[in-house]
Parts: structure tokens; C-alpha cells; sequence
């Protein structure tokens, strides 16, 4: 117990050890771990300039406000769009990174553009699938009985709210475009 | 070309999308031969990280060959085999230029606090991912190393990240010899960390999980004591014991946002998304600790506020040492590993599957079905 000053319990010899388990100790010495210290300054890197030329801003490239300018390099990957665009905009553009409504506003805008997003797809050749997109039938040959149940896995205790996650939204949708109908259906009739 | 394309929360596809191009001088366009699924591209796909776009791109974990460069690219040409680090960095920033190379502030613009990563959200600068046939590979002559002879194209891969990573999580930890580590999390970053547990001079190494399948690599891969944590009553109490009441000397998070073994934790985190992760881990780590001792986290944590226990990390006089890894300064020491057959990162890998079975990839590896700890994909 560490009541007193030697530490307590039985450690194997280092001998014991090296002969167990190939390469133990092969950098005790820090010296041979590259991340000793962290910080190396004059570290090479390859790089061949002091500061990077700018990528070109094909627009208004959102950045946080906590940045002073467009970094030099940056992705384009799916640019600024639509409602979700504009809540992501917004949240770039009013919040540092610090406060927390920069962050929830940027998960509302990933909600919106889901949810655009799949309402879009229906007026496509290729409209959301939530079977094939989900994975699910990815269960098939891959044991999906015996590697859940009897292996005591204690994720099991939220695991039934994922179906509710995945086909939830897509069942009040449907519920909400149902009444929708129905309400303007009925106006018209009368 | 064809590329995982991500539709909205637990929902992805694999659609055609325009080829990258290059968009700065030091770009280069990599074509990809392998990439895999990381643990933490399940937070992505389960919704957890801000500003993850419809259309997006996962995958920061790939090797290939290079196809194209921009006009000042001089360290790597046309045909280059390539390995491709996570961390998308210029290599002369103020971090860049101190090694902190995962630090960078040249690349991304949506973020300080964080820097680039492919194919991880417009939070880690908007970059399209690995797990397509093509891929966009900024400062082609800061990131990405040949594939030197002797290294397998699997072993490759995993030095992009999750080997790299529990490696590097191990030197966080700054071990002595004799050292008593524990390792939370048994996924690829885990048992990678407490397989260089040894390296660095262990005495004893306890892996967590409790996932049983899991736990068995750890004995088998990480030479591991193990302790699935759903067996016993409270886990904190039991590595006290394991340690003579003393705690480890340190302790090694590689669990992060999605952490099990509290429900109200991890439903506000992972379901709900009120926190920025569940840190049911990151408290076990800071309790099951020794006073004075040492908490790495490699796990990944979203950038909101999570229900962390600082008062005992602060009480106990713990450090805390954090950081994603810098990992391409981890490959020269690791490729020796290898060579010297000290470590065998392939091992971890269960599963191999083409491009267009990804979102039945994601599905198995998110629900831990068939045993699955790594998954690779192969684009062609």
C-alpha cells in the first residue's frame, strides 16, 4: 500500500520482461522517442518557403473570427450553399470558437442540410436509400446475432435508440407531409 | 471518380464526383490504394463533429500514388508511392516550424483551435478524404513520404494515423521504466498504444474495454493484461486494487467522444450531441491514475464542452498531456520497428472491403459486428 515510500507490488526484472515481449525497452531512453521533447525548433519539414502563397479565394471562403486572415492553403470541398449555408455563415462570421453558440449553430445548420439534403434527393434519379445508405443490410454474413447477444456488451443498453436516430426523421417527415397533403386537399374541397 | 460521400447522420453512399484538382502550387493529386476506416470517422458518421457537410469525403487514414503536382512541388514526383500523414500542415508556420506539425496554422481556416485533417468535417478545413479513388494532398512536399522498401503497403497504412497514433499517445505519457500503464479503449489506437507501452520500458500494461474480442487482441497483439469493464462493479475501484491502492503511474485515454459505461453520459454525448464528447473514459483515466501521475488522451473529443472531473485531475496533481499526433514525426522510429519485428501494425486489421461496400463497412465496424477492430478499403 502507499502508506509507506517504496511503491507497492512486485514489478518483473527488466531481463524478464525483454525476454517476453519483443522490443521492450527499445526506447527507454527518451532520446530515442521521436516526440522528446514536443516542441524542436528548426525542425525540418521540407518546407521551402517562409510563408505559403495564397490559394486563390474562388469567394467568400468563411473563416473563424479568431483567424486574421484566409490561411494560405484551405479546402474547397462543398462550399457555403442554401439555408444551412446561411446558418453556417452566420455562425462563422458572429461567434469565436470559444462561445458555445458558434459550435450549436453549426450543428443546426448540419440538421438543415441533412434534412434539405434528403428532401432535395427525391427530385433526383437517385433518391435517398435508408437501407443501403444506412449499412444495415451490411448485418447479412457478419454474425449480427451472436456478436450482440450473450457477450455482455453494455452498449446494448443505448443501442436500441440508433433505428429510432436513423429512420425517425424519416418517419415524422413522412407523418408531417401526410397531414400536409391532407390539409391542403381538404382546402380545396371546399 | 468515385468516392464515399456522406448523406446526413449514420447515412453515407458512394457517389461519382468530379476528380480533385490542383489548387495551389505544392498541391499534388494522389491516387489512392488504400485507405481504412478510423474510430474517429464514426463521430463524423454518427453526426458528433460541427460542421460536417452533405457531400463530404471521409477518410484521413491512405496510401498511393502520386499522379499529378503543382509547379513547385521538388521533394516527390509523378509516380511516388506514397504514405500520406492525417495532418494536412505547411510546414513553416510557428507550430509547423517547433514540429507541432498537427497544430497548423496555415491550412485551416475554419478553426485555430485545431488543424488540418483530410476528410474530417469543414471543422479541420473542408478537405475532401481518402476513401475515394483520388484525393487532393496539399504541401505535397511537407506531408507525404515515399514508402520505403521493407514497409508493407498495410503497415503503411496504418502509420497514417492509428498505429502512430497510440505510439505517439505512449510518449505522451512519458514512461519510466517499471511503469504501471493503463490503456482505456481496445480499438486499433488502444492496442497500438499499449503495444509502445513496452517500448518505452513498461512494467505492467492493463487494457480496458469491454468488448471481449477485443480484449483477446490486446493479450495477443499488446502482450496485455485485461480488464472488460462491464464485469465488474466500478472500474476505478478495481485498478486501484490491481495497483496496491496506488493507481497506475499513468493512463492512456484512447476511448474519446463515444465513450461507454455511463448511459446518461454517453446519450447526452453520442445520441444527443449536448457535449462534446462523453468523457466516462477521461474521468475513469483521471481517477484510476496515480497522485502525481501522468493522462494522455489520444482519444478525439468534439470542440464543445464535455462534463469533465477537474477538480481530482487538479487535487491529484496529475499532467495532462494531449495532442493529435504529429505522426510523420513518428515514422522513421517506427519503419526501424518494423524492420526489427518489434511491431507488426497490419495485425490489427480484420476486415478488407472494395469502395463500394463503405456504407455496410461503416455499419459493421460502428456496430462492432463480426469481431471487427480495423477496416480496410480498397478503392480499385
Amino acid at each position: 500500500m502507499p502508506y509507506t515510500a517504496d511503491k507497492p507490488g512486485i514489478t518483473p526484472s527488466a531481463e524478464a520482461l525483454r525476454a517476453r515481449i519483443p522490443g521492450w525497452g527499445a526506447d527507454l531512453d527518451p532520446a530515442d522517442r521521436p516526440a522528446f521533447p514536443r516542441e524542436q525548433p528548426g525542425i525540418v519539414t521540407g518546407a521551402h518557403w517562409d510563408l505559403p502563397v495564397q490559394q486563390p479565394d474562388p469567394g467568400q471562403r468563411e473563416r473563424s473570427v479568431e483567424h486574421r486572415r484566409l490561411t494560405p492553403v484551405f479546402g474547397t470541398a462543398q462550399p457555403l450553399k442554401g439555408v444551412a449555408g446561411a446558418i453556417r455563415r452566420y455562425a462563422y462570421a458572429k461567434y469565436s470558437e470559444g462561445q458555445a453558440a458558434h459550435w450549436l449553430l453549426l450543428v443546426v445548420g448540419d440538421r438543415v442540410d441533412a434534412a434539405t439534403a434528403h428532401v432535395k434527393s427525391f427530385t433526383t434519379l437517385r433518391p435517398d436509400n435508408p437501407l443501403t445508405e444506412s449499412g444495415v443490410l451490411g448485418e447479412r454474413g457478419r454474425r449480427p446475432v451472436a456478436s450482440r447477444v450473450g457477450r455482455g456488451r453494455i452498449d446494448l443498453k443505448h443501442a436500441w435508440m440508433d433505428p429510432l436516430l436513423v429512420f425517425g426523421p424519416w418517419v415524422v417527415t413522412a407523418v408531417v407531409a401526410v397531414r400536409l397533403l391532407r390539409r391542403i386537399v381538404r382546402r380545396q374541397m371546399r | 471518380m468515385k468516392a464515399m460521400v456522406y448523406r446526413g447522420p449514420y447515412k453515407i453512399r458512394v457517389e461519382e464526383k468530379p476528380d480533385p484538382t490542383l489548387e495551389h502550387p505544392n498541391d499534388a493529386i494522389v491516387r489512392v490504394e488504400l485507405a481504412s476506416i478510423c474510430g474517429s470517422d464514426l463521430h463524423l458518421y454518427h453526426g458528433m463533429m460541427p460542421d460536417t457537410r452533405v457531400g463530404h469525403t471521409f477518410g484521413h487514414e491512405f496510401i498511393g500514388t502520386i499522379e499529378q503536382v503543382g509547379s513547385s512541388v521538388q521533394n516527390v514526383k509523378v509516380g511516388d508511392r506514397v504514405m500520406v500523414p492525417f495532418n494536412i500542415y505547411c510546414g513553416s508556420c510557428f507550430f509547423c516550424s517547433r514540429g507541432l506539425f498537427s497544430n497548423c496554422h496555415n491550412v485551416n481556416p475554419n478553426a485555430t483551435a485545431v488543424g488540418g485533417i483530410y476528410g474530417y468535417s469543414h471543422t479541420t478545413g473542408g478537405y475532401d478524404g481518402g476513401q475515394a479513388e483520388l484525393v487532393r494532398v496539399p504541401f505535397a512536399d511537407v506531408g507525404p513520404s515515399v514508402i520505403p522498401d521493407g514497409i508493407t503497403a498495410e503497415d503503411a497504412l496504418l502509420l497514417t494515423d492509428a498505429f502512430s497514433t497510440g505510439y505517439f499517445g505512449a510518449q505522451l505519457a512519458d514512461i519510466v521504466e517499471g511503469d504501471t500503464a493503463v490503456v482505456f479503449g481496445a480499438g486499433p489506437v488502444g492496442l497500438a498504444a499499449a503495444r509502445s507501452c513496452w517500448l518505452m520500458g513498461a512494467g505492467r500494461v492493463i487494457v480496458v474495454d469491454y468488448l471481449d474480442y477485443r480484449l483477446e487482441k490486446a493479450k495477443s497483439f499488446a502482450f496485455a493484461e485485461t480488464v472488460n469493464f462491464g464485469q465488474v462493479d466500478d472500474i476505478v475501484r478495481h485498478l486501484k486494487n490491481a495497483t496496491e491502492g496506488l493507481g497506475a503511474d499513468v493512463v492512456i485515454d484512447a476511448v474519446g467522444a463515444e465513450a461507454d459505461g455511463h448511459v446518461m453520459q454517453h446519450v447526452t454525448s453520442a445520441k444527443f450531441k449536448m457535449q462534446g464528447g462523453s468523457p466516462v473514459a477521461l474521468n475513469w483515466a483521471i481517477d484510476s491514475v496515480r497522485k502525481g501521475g501522468t493522462v494522455s488522451v489520444m482519444g478525439a473529443y468534439g470542440p464543445l464542452f464535455s462534463a469533465v472531473k477537474f477538480g481530482d485531475a487538479m487535487n491529484k496533481g496529475l499532467t495532462i498531456r494531449t495532442n493529435q499526433a504529429p505522426v510523420k514525426r513518428q515514422w522513421p522510429r517506427l519503419w526501424e520497428h518494423i524492420r526489427s519485428g518489434f511491431i507488426s501494425p497490419r495485425d490489427l486489421i480484420t476486415h478488407r472491403i472494395p469502395l463500394d461496400e463503405i456504407a455496410d463497412g461503416y455499419h459493421v465496424f460502428s456496430a462492432k459486428l463480426d469481431d471487427c477492430i480495423k477496416t480496410v478499403v480498397t478503392p480499385a
